[in-house]
Parts: structure tokens; C-alpha cells; sequence
């Protein structure tokens, strides 16, 4: 934070940059309390060098210092196994003490304290100075659950202990004062791995300089999942396990098994609970979600739903939104003097723009329902249900999770395979993500869903359209499932593939979570995907509007002449579209697109699409914007005409057939639902296989597999 | 010795013991411990995974994984 002001502002004591980390088991509430502590005031980066989110925030503590708090991934303890949970290793153990949080706020679930205060011993071991957090106080409380804080917090090394209730702030001003005061570092480690492997830690210890014995048995142990630590040190450190004898499998098991016994004893003086246990509202709901046949169909049902709702609720928001950039293209085009950059305004950048932010709405209703599924606890039901069926074409159960959110977004998708441990199922899980119909595809799918299907509801409330836009996602799903069964058979490993995974309680959903993930998400997707397409409306603008030589000119001369000799009054009339048309022509753009043709004429595409096809490589969302700016490049704007409009009515000049007949229209939608057109998941996908090997495979099996499929499309409909 | 993965729905057991293999840690940490009661809940459609209900709370295992908790 070399903020300059910062250094201006007088600190009144020493914490004024207190970093908290928040960790705990998946499922302990923690977003809930990052969210609550942090409210919109959040930012989401990348940790270094990996491409897990960083998740991290201000808030205000109780003595009005402010503290920076990083929300970091949910596991179960501090031997990781996947990417994820390698992250939290990583921070809480790093070298430099200067870059680890000063301060981990430990959530746990207060109705499973045995199973979470596994994670709070070991991190407490690491010499962090740490926090309790008890949450779902209320739920504990219902049940008859009895926690005996002062004893707990006695037993456990004076560790200050918080009661709190994540869902109504309760508790949250006695986590803050906590975290004003001064926290000290227990006398003693909870448990005292020096006796697994006495010598071979007091060697780590004086090699490496480390002062705290966990810590250096960590070393140990995790020697070869650390990224801090380099080829040689690792090299050193597995040496130094067979020469010790360290067996880190067994004395895992050791440690783990011993810390256990000691949380029994604890537990057992301070907490009270009742022993009948009644079956669950929760448990209820399952025998139903879960069911055979009721299960599966209320899982399409809700898919089918979302889809429904994405077509029904965002069409209003859109065409308002689509008639507002309209009229400021044309208010452009009326006040401003008329010259090239009124011309790139109106006719580039606003249109390139509007293309993008009509797409808020449907965006934030994907978002907002999968943010919906993943609160109230039914995306685990999902992998329960879907684990066979995956297994079956090498994915698993937990691929539903990145399948399902690259329906909004391959980036983030491919960084939630991370939780997947097996390396083989998360490879074939990123390799088919991008086949998903993302939101990216949403405006294409739209637009030419609109100008090919009617606006037709059948038994008079289900969306033909929307029926149509479903069936663009289920054709994705089944691609990414068949091309998953095809990349089994090729990909080998040796690892075991496992799926065990917690089930949580249902729980009605917090409509401040949704909200903020909502907000955040769409954000994001503007302004990452708005830089792209501003920056390519531009550059098209200009390739569209510019020409090699003086062709354009040329051009021009050469139909006013036609028109003056011609006596055929439309013909002059119509002078002015077929200038600007073939000024279109003979434009660098048009160039480019008459060059493919050849290639592309086969699928019914025309050299305007071919300008299309090649912008929208760098991502699918810049055809729509494509379109306008191609459509808009000298047009009359009189009659605020939209895009879906100005395409309906675009004709072949030669043939006088219309361009967007439903052959092409539906060739273009399944090519664009196949075809890896996106440099940000090239990209990702780089990072997250280190290598160009995956990328460039994925890139020529998607492209093969969309050009081919187009082909049949356009030659069975036309 | 009869495994969780034998159990049908609604019965309980006791666990006894967790069979070496690179899981044995996961599972322990995820509350599996030997001496506690464990119920089975239901099995997905096609018979795997399975529910079961441990410290009360409920986890989802496939058959393999399982078959590495010895119960009586």
C-alpha cells in the first residue's frame, strides 16, 4: 500500500496495517462474515503466480483502525491436496513474516467443533496469533448445542474465543474488539510434534533458521507442494526424510489422530449437547432432492427455469437499454460537427459499448441464480447426483461446479477446477469448460435467436425463443461431456480419483451474499470484457472505414458516375447505401473478409460474417459489436433502427437473398457455441496446465469440432 | 470385516479401523475416526456415492473410498 497520503496521515499505533486472514472449513460461514466485515468494499486479484482469487477487503475495526482482511479458500486442514487448499499453506507459512497475516480468524462451525478445530490447532501451532470464531451460534442454539466459552478458550492456550451468528451480525462487534486489542501467541504448541521426529526437525530448524517446531515439520512434510520453496531446498528436504527415517504418510496420520484425542478430552468438558438426534428438515428435503427421478427432474427443472428467467426478466432492462444507446448514437451524429471522430463515436466506440452493457441483465440473472444454488447448499447435492454419470465420461462429480459457472464464465471455471484433487479429472474438466455455453456467447446466441425464431410462446407462457436458447446450452453440455469421454481414453495417470465431500445443511439463501456476488461478477465482466471489445470496435472502425490505395475513393467515383448516367431514378435514390456499402468493400475490414471467403463460404458465411469470425477470436462477445459497427459504418441514422433490425434487413447485394437466412443463422450459432474464441481462456488455461501444450491442443479440437459441425449445420438446413 | 460401503439405509455401526491407503488421512480429517458411530443415509441414483451421517453432520463418500472404513 505505497499510498502517498498514507505516509502523510499520522498512524496512531503500529497496527494501522493489520492484515486478518480468514480461514476455515468449507461450509463454516466464511464468506458470509468476509462479506460482513467487508461489504462492497471488496477487490478480487490473483494470489501471485497462481490463479486462485485473492479475495480481500477493508473493514473498520472497533478502535476505528481499518485492517485488511483476506478471505482465503476453505479446507479442512493444513495438508493440502488440491490447488486450493495448497494456497493456504502457502500464505500462512511464508518465508518473509513481514508478507503472513498478522492475525487468522479461524471460523468454525459450532455444531461440528471436533471435525473444525482440527484446522484451528495447526495454524495455531504455526505461531500465527489466531481467533476463534464459534459461527452458527443460532443453529447450535436450537439444536441445544452448549459451548462453554471460557473453558474452551482456557483449554485450547488462552485463545481469545467469539461467539457469532454470520447471518444477522451477531457477534461481529466482539470479533472487531478482539482484533483492536493486542493478541499474544499461546506459551505453549498445542501438541508437540517434536517427539514424531525429533532429530529430523531440529536439522530443519538450524538449516533453514526457523524458529517454530510446526513450522519446520512442515517443511518436512510439505516439501514438495511449498511454492516458496526452490528445486534445491526440496531437494535438501526430501533427502533429509529418508535419512530420518520420515515417513510424512504414516506420521500425518500420527499427528492427526493425536490432535483428535486431545479436541475429544477438550470437547468433552466443554461442550454439551443433546444425543437424540430427529430427523432434519434438511435430511427431509434431501430424500426428495435426491431422489431417483424427482431428483433429476428438479434439477432440469431449475436449469430450465433459469433459462426461462434470463429470456422473460431481462428483456425489458434490454430493450431500454438498447433503445438509450441508439439515441446517443444518433444524438451524436445530429449535434456534433460532422468529421472522423464524430464518425468514430457514433459509429465505433458507443455502438461497441452498447453491445456490451445490454448483456448486464441476462449476466447478472445467470450470476445471481448460481450464486442462489451454491448459498442454500444444493450445488453439493449436484455433484452427489451427477458423480456416476461424470465418472462415466472422466469427469467427476465436482465438475459439475466448474461445468456449470462456465455457463457464466470459462475464467473463473477453470480456476474452480482447482478444487478437483485429482490432476487427471481436473485436465479433462478444463480441456471441455470453455465448450459451455458461456455469457460471452449469450449476446450472439441472442441476436441471431431473435432474427431467426419467432417471438412465439407455446401453451402461451413457455418462450419459443427461450426454448431454442436452451437447447444452444444443452448442445454445449453434450459436446463437453462427449469430447470429456474422448479425452479419457487419450489422457493416462496412475493418481486416484476420489470424490469425498460434505454435504451442507440447506439453508435459505442471504440475499446480501447473492447481491454482493452479483454486483462484483457483472463488474468484473464489463470492465475485463468492455476493455477488449472498446478496444477492437475501435481498430475495426478504423479497418472499415480506411482502405489500401485510394479504392474507396475509386469506388465512390465510379457509382456517381453510374447514377448520373443511369436513368433509373432509384438508382439514384439509393446511392448513398450503395456507396457507403461498397466503401465497406474496399476497406481493409472488407479485404480481410473477401480473403476467407473461400473458406468460410462452404458454412453460408458472406465476407461481413468472415470480419466477424476473425474479430470475435479474441473473444465470442465482439460479434455482436462486430455487427453494430459494421452495420452502423455510414449508415443513416435516422431511424434509430437496432442491430437485430439493421441485420434483419441487411441482403446480399449480388443476389438479393437475405444474408441471416436460418441456415446460416443457426450454422453461425453452432459455430460459435463450439469455436475457442477467447484469449483469456487460452490464457488461463496456460496458466493452470504451465504449459502451451493443453491450450493449443484445446484450441485446434474446438475450432475442428465447430467448423465441422457448421458445415453439416448450414448443409442440412439450406 | 464388513465395511460402511455393506451398511443400508438407516442402519448404524461403529467404526472400527480405516484401511492403509493415501485416502486414510483424508478421511480421518473429514471425521472418520475410529469408535465413532456412523449412519448411512441413502446412495445417489445409481448407487454411488453415498450419504452418511458422521458427528452429525452429513458426508458424501463413494463406494471405494467406503470400503476403506472397517465398521461392526
Amino acid at each position: 500500500m505505497n499510498n502517498p497520503t498514507d505516509i502523510l496521515r499520522p498512524s496512531p499505533s503500529l497496527k494501522t496495517n493489520l492484515t486478518v486472514a480468514l480461514v476455515g472449513n468449507p461450509n463454516s460461514g466464511k464468506s458470509t462474515i468476509f462479506n460482513l466485515l467487508t461489504g462492497l468494499n471488496q477487490k478480487v486479484g490473483n494470489y501471485p503466480g497462481v490463479t486462485v482469487d485473492k479475495k480481500s477487503g477493508k473493514t473498520r475495526l472497533a478502535d476505528k483502525s481499518s485492517a485488511e482482511v483476506i478471505d482465503l479458500p476453505g479446507t479442512y486442514s493444513l495438508y493440502p491436496r488440491s490447488a486450493d487448499e495448497k494456497v493456504v499453506l502457502d500464505v500462512l507459512m511464508h518465508p518473509d513474516r513481514e508478507q503472513r497475516p498478522d492475525v487468522a480468524v479461524v471460523i468454525a462451525d459450532m455444531n461440528n467443533l471436533e471435525r473444525n478445530l482440527l484446522l484451528f490447532t495447526q495454524i495455531r501451532d504455526l505461531a500465527i496469533p489466531s481467533v476463534l470464531v464459534l459461527n452458527m451460534a443460532d443453529i447450535a442454539r436450537k439444536k441445544g448445542v452448549n459451548v462453554d466459552l471460557n473453558l474452551l478458550s482456557r483449554r485450547l492456550g488462552n485463545v481469545p474465543v467469539v461467539s457469532m451468528n454470520a447471518r444477522n451480525g451477531e457477534g461481529l462487534d466482539d470479533l472487531k474488539k478482539v482484533l483492536s486489542s493486542p493478541l499474544e501467541l499461546p506459551e505453549e504448541c498445542f501438541m508437540d510434534v517434536h517427539s514424531l521426529a525429533h532429530e529430523a526437525i531440529a536439522e530443519v530448524k538450524q538449516m533453514y533458521k526457523l524458529e517454530n517446531t510446526y513450522e519446520a515439520y512442515q517443511w518436512l512434510q510439505s516439501a514438495d507442494r511449498l511454492r516458496f520453496i526452490n528445486d534445491n531446498q526440496k531437494e535438501q528436504l526430501l533427502n533429509m526424510r529418508s535419512a530420518f527415517n520420515f515417513d510424512a504418510n504414516k506420521l500425518q496420520i500420527e499427528e492427526t489422530t493425536e490432535r483428535y484425542r486431545q479436541i475429544q478430552q477438550i470437547l468433552q468438558d466443554a461442550i454439551s449437547s443433546p444425543k437424540d438426534e430427529k430427523q432434519s428438515l434438511s435430511d427431509r428435503l434431501d430424500s426428495v432432492l435426491t431422489h431417483k427421478v424427482f431428483g433429476y427432474l428438479i434439477f432440469f427443472g431449475i436449469l430450465f427455469l433459469i433459462f426461462q428467467a434470463i429470456f422473460a426478466w431481462a428483456s425489458v432492462p434490454m430493450d431500454i437499454i438498447d433503445y438509450l444507446f441508439a439515441e446517443i448514437s444518433g444524438w451524436i451524429q445530429d449535434s456534433l460537427p460532422e468529421g472522423v471522430l464524430t464518425s468514430l463515436l457514433s459509429e465505433g466506440i458507443v455502438p461497441g459499448i452498447g453491445g456490451i452493457v445490454i448483456f448486464v441483465p441476462q449476466i447478472a440473472i445467470l450470476f445471481a441464480f448460481i450464486a442462489l444454488l451454491e448459498e442454500s447448499g444444493y450445488m453439493s447435492r449436484v455433484v452427489f447426483l451427477m458423480d456416476k454419470v461424470m465418472r462415466k465420461v472422466g469427469l467427476n462429480g465436482r465438475s459439475v461446479v466448474p461445468l456449470i459457472s462456465g455457463l457464466a464464465c470459462a475464467i473463473p471455471a477453470i480456476m474452480a477446477t482447482r478444487s478437483i484433487d485429482s490432476w487427471k479429472d481436473r485436465l479433462i474438466t478444463i480441456m471441455v469448460t470453455p465448450l459451455m455455453s458461456c455469457s460471452a456467447r449469450l449476446p450472439v446466441y441472442t441476436v441471431l435467436i431473435a432474427l431467426v425464431v419467432p417471438e412465439q410462446f407455446v401453451w402461451g407462457f413457455i418462450s419459443l425463443q427461450g426454448i431454442v436458447l436452451m437447447g444452444m446450452y444443452l448442445l454445449g453440455f453434450v459436446a463437453a461431456l462427449g469430447s470429456a469421454w474422448a479425452m479419457k481414453l487419450i489422457v493416462k495417470t496412475k493418481e486416484r480419483s476420489f470424490l469425498i465431500m460434505e454435504m451442507p445443511a440447506y439453508r435459505w439463501p442471504r440475499w446480501k451474499n447473492v447481491g454482493i456476488t452479483v454486483f462484483e461478477k457483472s463488474k468484473t465482466f464489463v470492465l475485463e470484457a468492455g476493455k477488449v471489445i472498446l478496444a477492437v470496435s475501435i481498430v475495426l472502425w478504423v479497418l472499415a472505414s480506411y482502405g489500401p490505395g485510394d479504392d474507396i475513393a475509386l469506388a465512390e467515383q465510379q457509382l456517381r458516375e453510374q447514377a448520373e448516367n443511369s436513368d433509373d431514378p432509384t438508382f439514384a435514390e439509393n446511392l448513398d447505401i450503395a456507396i457507403s456499402a461498397s466503401k465497406l468493400e474496399n476497406s481493409y475490414a472488407g479485404k480481410f473478409g473477401k480473403m476467407i471467403e473461400p473458406a468460410i463460404a462452404p458454412l453460408g458465411y458472406d465476407w461481413k460474417i468472415g470480419i466477424a469470425l476473425i474479430s470475435s477470436f479474441a473473444a465470442r462477445e465482439v460479434f455482436v459489436g462486430t455487427m453494430a459497427t459494421l452495420y452502423s459504418v455510414g449508415e443513416d441514422f435516422d431511424d434509430e433502427s437496432t442491430i437485430i433490425g439493421r441485420m434483419r434487413s441487411e441482403r446480399n447485394p449480388d443476389t438479393g437473398q437475405q444474408v441471416f437466412r436460418p441456415a446460416v443463422a443457426f450454422s453461425l450459432l453452432v459455430f460459435y457455441a463450439f469455436a475457442m474464441q477467447c484469449m483469456s481462456t487460452i490464457a488461463v488455461v496456460y496458466r493452470e496446465t504451465k504449459g502451451w501444450k493443453w491450450p493449443v491442443i484445446q484450441t485446434i479440437y474446438m475450432t475442428a469440432l465447430a467448423y465441422v459441425s457448421a458445415l453439416i449445420v448450414y448443409q442440412l438446413f439450406s | 470385516m464388513k465395511t460402511l460401503d455393506q451398511l443400508k439405509p438407516g442402519q448404524k455401526a461403529t467404526i472400527q479401523n480405516i484401511k492403509t491407503s493415501s485416502l486414510t488421512i483424508k478421511l480421518l480429517e473429514m471425521g472418520l475416526l475410529p469408535g465413532k458411530e456412523v449412519v448411512y443415509n441413502f446412495c445417489a441414483p445409481f448407487g454411488d456415492p453415498i450419504s452418511v451421517r458422521i458427528s452429525g453432520y452429513n458426508l458424501s463418500l463413494r463406494i471405494d473410498e467406503a470400503s476403506l472404513v472397517e465398521i461392526i
